[in-house]
């Protein structure tokens, strides 16, 4: 029998509700509405973000869960789910004119997005295996048909078969890891499971099923050795599409990769730190490795994430507030030079034609000087050169690996900077040293701007970077 | 009392002249004779702004002066300067050369928006780095000059220029990377960052200071350069262009020494010590192996790149003798290495201009045609010699001095690399300027124009004075090195008497 008190009780999830309401009444709108309707969607789909955004820092205040504890609002949830909705808008608003050049301007498109959102901010705060994998499948069942958008492309539509096929074994993983790990413990919710790790001893096959745990959930952060859909996904989908699967789902997988191994799992704390560990070195080192010989920029930039995604974990493979400070600033650092990145792919146009090969980029320090001198520090900044916010990024989770010990994963990983800085200067050097090649058509002005506020955020991070620091700092405790 | 930040304001300025430039629009030859103007205008507000601190320097105490601190990233780190004996002339050095640099440049044509920009923020980051108190803070900056001047070696290179910038790119940044990784084990022990706290209690164990001191030195080793990771100076040298060249030789390549005076020494004394003879077998190496591939150079520039190798070789033995006349002498020897260097660099530039080649073998009989070239360039190479009378020697010798104490056959091997050091400079100077005027491409050539002169008055005027008179030099940094060294010899006697006292 269905009790009406809960809806009452749902509170906590209010900025949930507010996409999910929307995100459906926009469905009705777009196909009721007669003649072209995806502008309006599309601003209404940015209003209702923004409404959550407002919603999520107005409730702000201490931990509170709702739905019989497996939904949680903490601080560290509350962080994410603002970056999230960040990227999520950012990458909307960048695709609006591509989508009308391609064509594909559909106001479903809007309305996946808001749907992806919404699965990703039931991920961060999922406080139970359920929950978490009802958050997951909502935001990948999304995100599979996004990819494959550009119907009548051919790579785009295999990009998101490939997406799904093999999305939908790391899901069945997830599933199978969930299902031993409740056999084992006897419960799916977080803090009941941590109850009873903390008064018995964990067998093998808890660890067996953290494992698959892990690995679904590494799929979904493209780590080594779940990452082959990564480069594939990116070159196929339409760029837009690419940015937003490299910033919004990155920044949700690995919330809930924190969540799921600090919650519960902190009595076999040495168990997954392992693993993380392996993890976390296989994506640095595969990411600056096989990121060299690429001449597509966007499966350079997939590999690049690839990459990122192993430095951001070694916060996490830390295990502790510093790490957890470090991945959360990490994150937000790196979804900004992403995000930056990929407007000035977006920019690359010539002719009405676009352009992905990184060679299209030569000397463009003399058509576009700021173009090229914006890009050329997002590279900087990827690479985790100083001043720039990359490497804050780095030093925040180095700096708890060094804390906590883990000596060789912290030598291994700079190490792997130095590598993965050869290409990232590779690209510095095509625009700055090489021949110019003609110029690019003038850039939308949408794209200016998120241009413009990411590299004002990377270029400027060290001067203004004291409240997140300290943001990051309470988010981290809160998970605790 | 509130007094006016100088450190910060010397370091700004050039950021604020860097912006002006770059509100200047246009390529016509007024709008780049504005840019240069403004870029030499800005470096020469600067290092009268620096001259404050010589004048307002206290020379009887060995603490920081012109310190100024604030809380930063969260309080885990803090934006703290300041300056002592060590480090002040390092920064003068800096904001001396930045003018002349820019002079030096003023014939080239493309892209002088950027050079003008580069440069600029490049001294701001340089300034940075010897001011810098905190070890991020130093990190920071130390690792932020790669970006200018990876720039600088790749769009305003030679032919070879891509992979000069690669290699001095990521050389110095794999050498880094361990330092970065020390500084934050040295957090997490000493519980900060700052510099001066750390300095004046240190306490590390004798284990974890041998390893934070190979970090550290993988980073200085390279900056350096030391053999064997110098392969990338020559290159970075050869293709930079003189301007370049100039601010590698002479400032670029101290900051190793520094920083091995700054962290090193100070904070891992007893690894030091443990090390010393490992870092002399290098440094004399670096004196007679680099001497004699030097000998064999066919290109000016590539020449002096392994001569200033060589010279690193004496400043890293003096640092590593540990007593006062070596760390003095490898100071000295910084200072004029980077006047003497930054000179010969410029008087290739010279002619390199006019012939556009660099080829020793293009030239000769040049001073048939240019006597007041071959008389500056004969007092570059003396001075680079080592010639008494000349800054070159003072350095010299008191590091040999030094090194004669500690170890005579240290001081016997690397006083070989004088004779050597005498050889290749004659030589070259000899198949350049002396002999008869053959070539016809060089029948034509003008001797140096007023304003490559200015450039080289105030150099000449310096060399020779502190040829003569080093003592307003050495007595900069003299309050500073001996408190360095009685704290050395302290925790060495120290550690050894506890050693002695578990024997018994």
């Amino acid at each position: 029998m269905m009790d009406f008190l809960d809806i009452a009780k749902a509170g906590p999830a209010i900025p949930e509700l507010i996409i999910a309401v929307s995100a459906l009444g926009l469905l009705m709108l777009g196909a009721f509405k007669k003649g072209e309707s995806s502008d309006l969607v599309n601003s209404l789909a940015l209003f209702a973000m923004a409404l959550a955004g407002g919603a999520i820092i107005l409730t702000s205040g201490p931990s509170q869960s709702a739905f019989h504890n497996a939904f949680v609002v903490d601080t560290f949830s509350r962080f994410m789910k603002i970056l999230v909705l960040f990227g999520s808008s950012a990458t909307l608003i960048m695709s609006v004119q591509f989508m009308k050049q391609e064509r594909i301007d559909k106001f479903e498109y809007p309305v996946l997005i808001l749907l992806a959102t919404l699965g990703m901010m039931m991920m961060i705060s999922a406080n139970g295996l359920i929950s978490l994998y009802m958050g997951l499948e909502l935001q990948s069942l999304a995100l599979y048909v996004v990819a494959a958008f550009n119907r009548d492309s051919t790579r785009s539509s295999e990009a998101g078969l490939k997406y799904f096929v093999l999305g939908a074994l790391s899901s069945g993983m997830l599933l199978y890891g969930s299902s031993l790990v409740y056999g084992f413990t006897g419960s799916v919710n977080f803090d009941t499971i941590a109850a009873f790790l903390k008064a018995n001893d964990a067998g093998v096959g808890l660890t067996f099923g953290l494992v698959f745990v892990i690995a679904g959930l590494a799929f979904k952060i493209s780590a080594v050795p779940f990452h082959m859909w990564t480069p594939d996904v990116y070159e196929g989908s339409p760029t837009p599409v690419a940015a937003f699967f490299a910033a919004a789902p990155k920044i949700a997988a690995m919330s809930i990769l924190i969540r799921t191994m600090i919650s519960p799992f902190p009595a076999i704390a040495a168990d997954w730190q392992q693993i993380i560990v392996f993890v976390s070195i296989a994506s640095m080192v595969l990411g600056a490795f096989a990121a060299i010989g690429q001449t597509n920029i966007k499966r350079l930039l997939a590999y690049s994430s690839i990459g990122h995604m192993g430095f951001a974990l070694v916060g996490l493979a830390a295990g502790s507030t510093e790490g957890i400070r470090g991945v959360i600033l990490y994150m937000t650092i790196y979804m900004l030079m992403t995000l930056g990145s990929f407007a000035c792919v977006l920019a690359m146009k010539r002719d009405g034609q676009r352009l992905e090969d990184i060679s299209d980029l030569a000397g463009l320090s003399r058509n576009s000087k700021m173009m090229a001198f914006v890009l050329s520090m997002f590279m900087f900044s990827l690479a985790g050169i100083p001043p720039l916010a990359g490497f804050f990024g780095k030093y925040f989770v180095f700096l708890a690996a060094i804390k906590a010990g883990l000596y060789p994963l912290a030598i291994i990983g700079v190490l792997a900077s130095v590598v993965g800085a050869f290409y990232y200067l590779r690209i510095v050097k095509i625009m700055y040293f090489d021949e110019p090649e003609d110029a690019f058509e003038p850039m939308a002005g949408e794209l200016k701007m998120i241009i413009a506020v990411s590299g004002l955020f990377v270029v400027l991070f060290a001067l203004f970077a004291n409240p997140l620091v300290n943001l990051a700092n309470a988010a981290a405790v809160s998970i605790f | 009392m509130p007094e006016l930040p100088f450190l910060s304001l010397i370091i700004l300025v050039p950021l604020v002249g860097a912006l002006f430039v770059l509100t200047i629009r246009g390529s016509d030859e007024i709008a780049l004779r504005n840019m240069r103007q403004i870029a030499l205008s800005t470096t020469i507000f600067t290092f009268v702004l620096s001259l404050v601190l010589w004048t307002g320097f206290d020379f009887e105490t060995s603490a920081f002066q012109f310190e100024e601190k604030h809380s930063w990233l969260g309080g885990m780190m803090s934006y703290h300067l300041g300056v002592d004996g060590i480090s002040m002339l390092f920064i003068i050095l800096t904001t001396f050369l930045m003018p002349i640099t820019i002079i030096a440049s003023w014939g080239v044509k493309s892209r002088v928006k950027e050079y003008m920009i580069a440069f600029l923020v490049l001294e701001a980051l340089m300034i940075g780095v010897f001011a810098a108190l905190d070890l991020v803070l130093f990190y920071l900056f130390f690792e932020g000059g790669l970006i200018p001047m990876f720039l600088i070696i790749g769009v305003w290179g030679g032919k070879n220029r891509v992979y000069a910038s690669f290699k001095f790119f990521l050389y110095t940044l794999a050498g880094s990377v361990l330092m970065l990784l020390a500084i934050m084990y040295m957090y997490w022990n000493a519980g900060t960052a700052d510099i001066a706290e750390i300095l004046k209690n240190p306490g590390f164990s004798a284990q974890a200071q041998t390893w934070l001191w190979l970090a550290f030195f993988a980073s200085f080793a390279v900056k350096m350069p030391m053999w064997p990771v110098h392969t990338w100076l020559p290159d970075a040298h050869v293709e930079a262009p003189t301007g370049g060249s100039v601010i590698l030789a002479a400032i670029l390549l101290k900051m190793g020494g520094y920083g091995f005076l700054r962290f090193s020494l100070p904070m891992f004394p007893l690894a030091s010590d443990y090390f010393a003879p490992f870092v002399f077998t290098l440094s004399i190496i670096a004196i007679i192996y680099t001497s004699l591939v030097a000998l064999r150079q066919d290109d000016m520039k590539k020449l002096i790149a392994y001569s200033s190798v060589a010279h690193m070789g004496f400043v890293t033995m003096g640092i590593f003798t540990m007593t006062r006349q070596g760390i003095d002498g490898a100071l000295f020897q910084m200072i004029s290495h980077g006047l003497v260097s930054g000179a010969l660099f410029l008087s290739v530039g010279v002619i390199y201009d006019r012939m556009h080649t660099r080829e020793i073998a293009a030239y000769g009989g040049l001073v048939n045609r240019m006597p007041a070239y071959a008389f500056i360039f004969m007092l570059f190479t003396m001075a680079n010699v080592g010639l008494p009378g000349t800054s070159g020697f003072v350095g010299e010798f008191l590091t040999l001095m030094a090194a004669f104490q500690v170890n005579s056959w240290v001081a016997f091997f690397a006083t070989t690399g004088v004779v050597l050091s005498a050889a290749y400079a004659l030589w070259l100077y000899r198949r350049v300027v002396f002999g008869v005027l053959q070539k016809d491409s060089l029948k034509a050539i003008t001797d140096m124009s007023r304003r490559e002169a200015l450039i080289f008055a105030p150099l000449v005027i310096l060399t020779v004075f502190f040829g003569f008179y080093p003592t307003p030099i050495l007595d900069v940094f003299s309050a500073s090195v001996e408190n360095l060294t009685n704290q050395l010899s302290a925790a060495i006697d120290g550690a050894a008497a506890i050693k002695a006292a578990a024997i018994n």
